[in-house]
């Protein structure tokens, strides 16, 4: 800007600069202030990705001296592969349970817990906790929590009658049980996300809605609480699925994709593909179809909700 | 309609005592404004009335039936909040109409979805906006029913926080600083249509401010409060003419009282720097004392005016503060170890006062008001009364 500008003081001692001149110039001031993060941008996250559509059209294999192309040969295989439409069926319903258990179980602690005083950031370290601590050494003691036949949790079942579950090596209960963990994860960001928005909402609505008659629990929750938290609902929404899109963690740990492939997630086939397999094209494939399926949901989600939330 | 009676209310916050005792009855159809500084504890108090806060001792009883055990909304009152309180994501409509929803419809009828099964709800719905509408009318919000209040004005907000308030029909309206978040033309304006809306609805009005020229301005009474206790508590005019201790004088009139130090000197006299007046207080001799004079009642003294019963001393001016119609002019008092006093005048005597120019101020004994060395008012004996003997002033420089 320096020197742009004393470059026009330059000209301005010279002669009156033309209106023409001074508008290019200024318009290369813009541009030097953009550039760096322009450039930063290109580098991190526009090249990358330009890198991966070229690869997922090639038939590239990791250490590989050469490749050709393919085409779309990559994505018709994705979306003819029994396993790929396995897991990404999988990939919704884990996202399908996660993202409601995640954000309301989050709305409802973060409600229960703003009305205490004292206990308050006992409850919020608590709950906060899991986001802290590292999945994978959690994933440890869940699978201590669930084994079937060492784990507290069905020593409890057996006690009450109901008989042992192996949660996770059942093909009917693993994926739910890996959601529920991936809730138990979520929760204390999200409540902590709710919180801030509880205190902003102003006290003297409260009391104005005492006032005018709206003061049962779920009356003060619906008329205010709810409509006043949509911004934030709404960021902690797309967040929530967002990262529930993302799981790999707990599956690559507890799971493997298994029993007969009921866990397998689309970035888990992606992890076998691109590290496992060694074929970095296809995998570059399956990322752009996981990316897409991020973008559009996230897209309807914020169209969707935008118009209802008042800001 | 309703009266309001409070008895000896008490309350703390933790260890800070707000209100020590208060008692207070307020008269059916009554404008009665509690003033005083910030902290005082005024709003403490009107929320207590409201059912926002519980007092720690003592009861509210509207119109004769103590309310401490009822929440706020079955006490029959409306409040208007300093900030509004206007739901944000709601229209005007629905603001306003919120109170006859929350009354009118049953707790099912109000949930999302399941209202859509009601056929009663959508009756209902249509009185309440017919409600809404006739509120709306009266304050000139017609226009603006649709609109969310962050697309209003201040004024705006201000009315529609009133006509929530009204919509109920409520016994008491209960205000607590309504007008302080408004410019000072709008509160000008506001004020008189406050004064005439209470006319007009006859409910008892309980309106809590700091600024003193409100609760003159409005009032059929005043109580005024500091420290959590209730100093003095009458007609507006009471209180300005007779205010029951210093704090009183100091808080009520503007520009503020000036206050004078003077001593009582032998046979109860009140001695002005050093002269004595013709007022004389039952207090020992030397004891303090404090001369409450109102500007308006000082006046420039020149050779021939000062008399029997006249007071003076001389002072400097040092500001002349222009109003149009009339000046205050701010004088230092000459040699005197004193804060400056001011006085009301028209333009011509203000023409002839000269900067830094000393002259003699006077004011009528009987116009002044004295107060002992706590504050309190004495009533003094005034020339030709208890003493009966009447020494002319003749000390004229």
């Amino acid at each position: 800007m320096s020197l742009a500008a004393s470059s026009s003081i330059a000209s301005a001692a010279a002669a009156p600069p033309s209106i023409g001149r001074r508008l290019l110039l200024e318009r290369l001031t813009g541009l030097g202030f953009a550039m760096p993060a322009f450039v930063l941008l290109m580098l991190t996250i526009l090249l990358p990705l330009a890198v991966l559509l070229v690869l997922s059209l090639s038939n590239y294999e990791f250490g590989g001296v050469d490749m050709d192309w393919v085409g779309l040969a990559n994505y018709q295989k994705a979306l003819a592969d029994p396993v790929i439409r396995r897991s990404l069926w999988n990939t919704l319903l884990y996202v399908a349970i996660v993202v409601p258990g995640g954000v309301l179980g989050a709305l409802l602690i973060a409600v229960l817990v703003h009305r205490r005083s004292r206990t308050r950031s006992l409850y919020e370290v608590a709950y906060f906790l899991p986001v802290t601590s590292t999945l994978i050494a959690m994933a440890t003691v869940w699978q201590f929590l669930l084994h079937p036949t060492l784990g507290p949790v069905n020593g409890v079942l057996k006690w009450l009658g109901v008989g042992s579950i192996a949660f996770l090596s059942e093909p009917s209960t693993a994926l739910a049980t890996l959601a529920v963990i991936g809730v138990w994860q979520l929760l204390g960001f999200n409540m902590i996300l709710f919180l801030a928005g509880l205190t902003a909402i102003p006290r003297d609505l409260y009391e104005a809605a005492d006032i005018d008659g709206c003061s049962g629990g779920l009356d003060r929750f619906l008329t205010i609480t709810w409509p006043l938290l949509g911004p934030t609902t709404m960021f902690v929404l797309v967040t929530t699925m967002i990262t529930a899109f993302k799981v790999f963690d707990t599956v690559a740990v507890m799971t493997r994709g298994g029993p007969v492939g009921s866990t397998e997630v689309l970035l888990y086939n992606v992890y076998l593909e691109g590290f496992q397999y060694f074929h970095t094209g296809y995998a570059a494939a399956l990322t752009f179809i996981f990316l897409a399926f991020i973008l559009v949901f996230s897209a309807v989600q914020t169209f969707a909700l935008d118009k209802k939330v008042h800001y | 309609m309703a009266t309001v009676a409070l008895s000896s209310i008490a309350k703390s916050f933790g260890s800070t005592r707000v209100l020590g005792g208060v008692d207070l009855d307020i008269a059916d159809g009554e404008f009665l404004t509690l003033v005083g500084p910030s902290g005082c504890g005024k709003s403490t108090l009107i929320r207590i009335i409201a059912g926002l806060e519980h007092q720690d001792a003592g009861g509210v009883a509207i119109g004769g039936a103590p309310v401490d055990h009822l929440r706020p909304h079955e006490r029959r009152v409306a409040m208007v909040f300093q900030s509004y309180a206007l739901y944000p994501h709601m229209t005007v409509r629905a603001n306003i109409g919120l109170p006859l929803t929350m009354s009118r419809l049953r707790l099912w009828q109000r949930l999302p979805l399941l209202r859509l099964l009601s056929a009663q709800r959508r009756r209902v719905m249509r009185y309440i906006d017919a409600d809404v509408a006739a509120v709306a009318g009266q304050l000139q919000l017609d226009h603006l029913l649709d609109r969310k209040p962050a697309q209003l004005s201040g004024g705006q907000r201000q009315r529609v926080a009133l006509g929530r308030a009204m919509v109920r029909s409520p016994e008491v309206f209960l205000m607590d600083e309504p007008l302080s978040n408004l410019d000072a033309k709008l509160r000008v304006h506001m004020r008189t249509e406050l004064a005439e809306l209470h006319k007009r609805l006859g409910a008892t009005f309980i309106y809590v401010t700091h600024d003193q020229v409100e609760a003159m301005t409005m009032s059929d009474r005043v109580a005024m409060m500091d420290a959590g206790s209730i100093l003095q508590l009458g007609a507006p005019s009471e209180l300005y003419e007779r205010p029951a201790s210093l704090k009183v004088a100091q808080f009520i009139g503007s520009p503020a009282i000036n206050l004078l130090p003077a001593t009582v000197g032998s046979s109860g006299r009140i001695e002005l720097f050093g002269r004595p007046l013709a007022l004389s207080a039952p207090l020992a001799q030397g004891q303090a004392v404090t001369l409450g004079v109102r500007c308006e009642a000082l006046s420039l003294l020149h050779g021939d005016s000062a008399g029997p019963g006249r007071a003076w001393f001389s002072a400097r001016l040092r500001r002349k503060e222009n109003l149009g119609s009339e000046y205050i002019l701010h004088f230092d008092l000459a040699g005197r170890d004193a804060a400056g006093v001011t006085m009301r005048a028209s333009p011509a005597v203000a023409a002839g006062v000269n900067e830094a120019a000393e002259v003699t101020l006077g004011f009528d004994e009987a116009a002044c008001h004295v107060f002992d060395a706590d504050g309190a008012r004495v009533e003094p004996r005034s020339p030709g009364g208890a003493t009966g003997s009447v020494v002319p002033l003749r000390a004229w420089p």
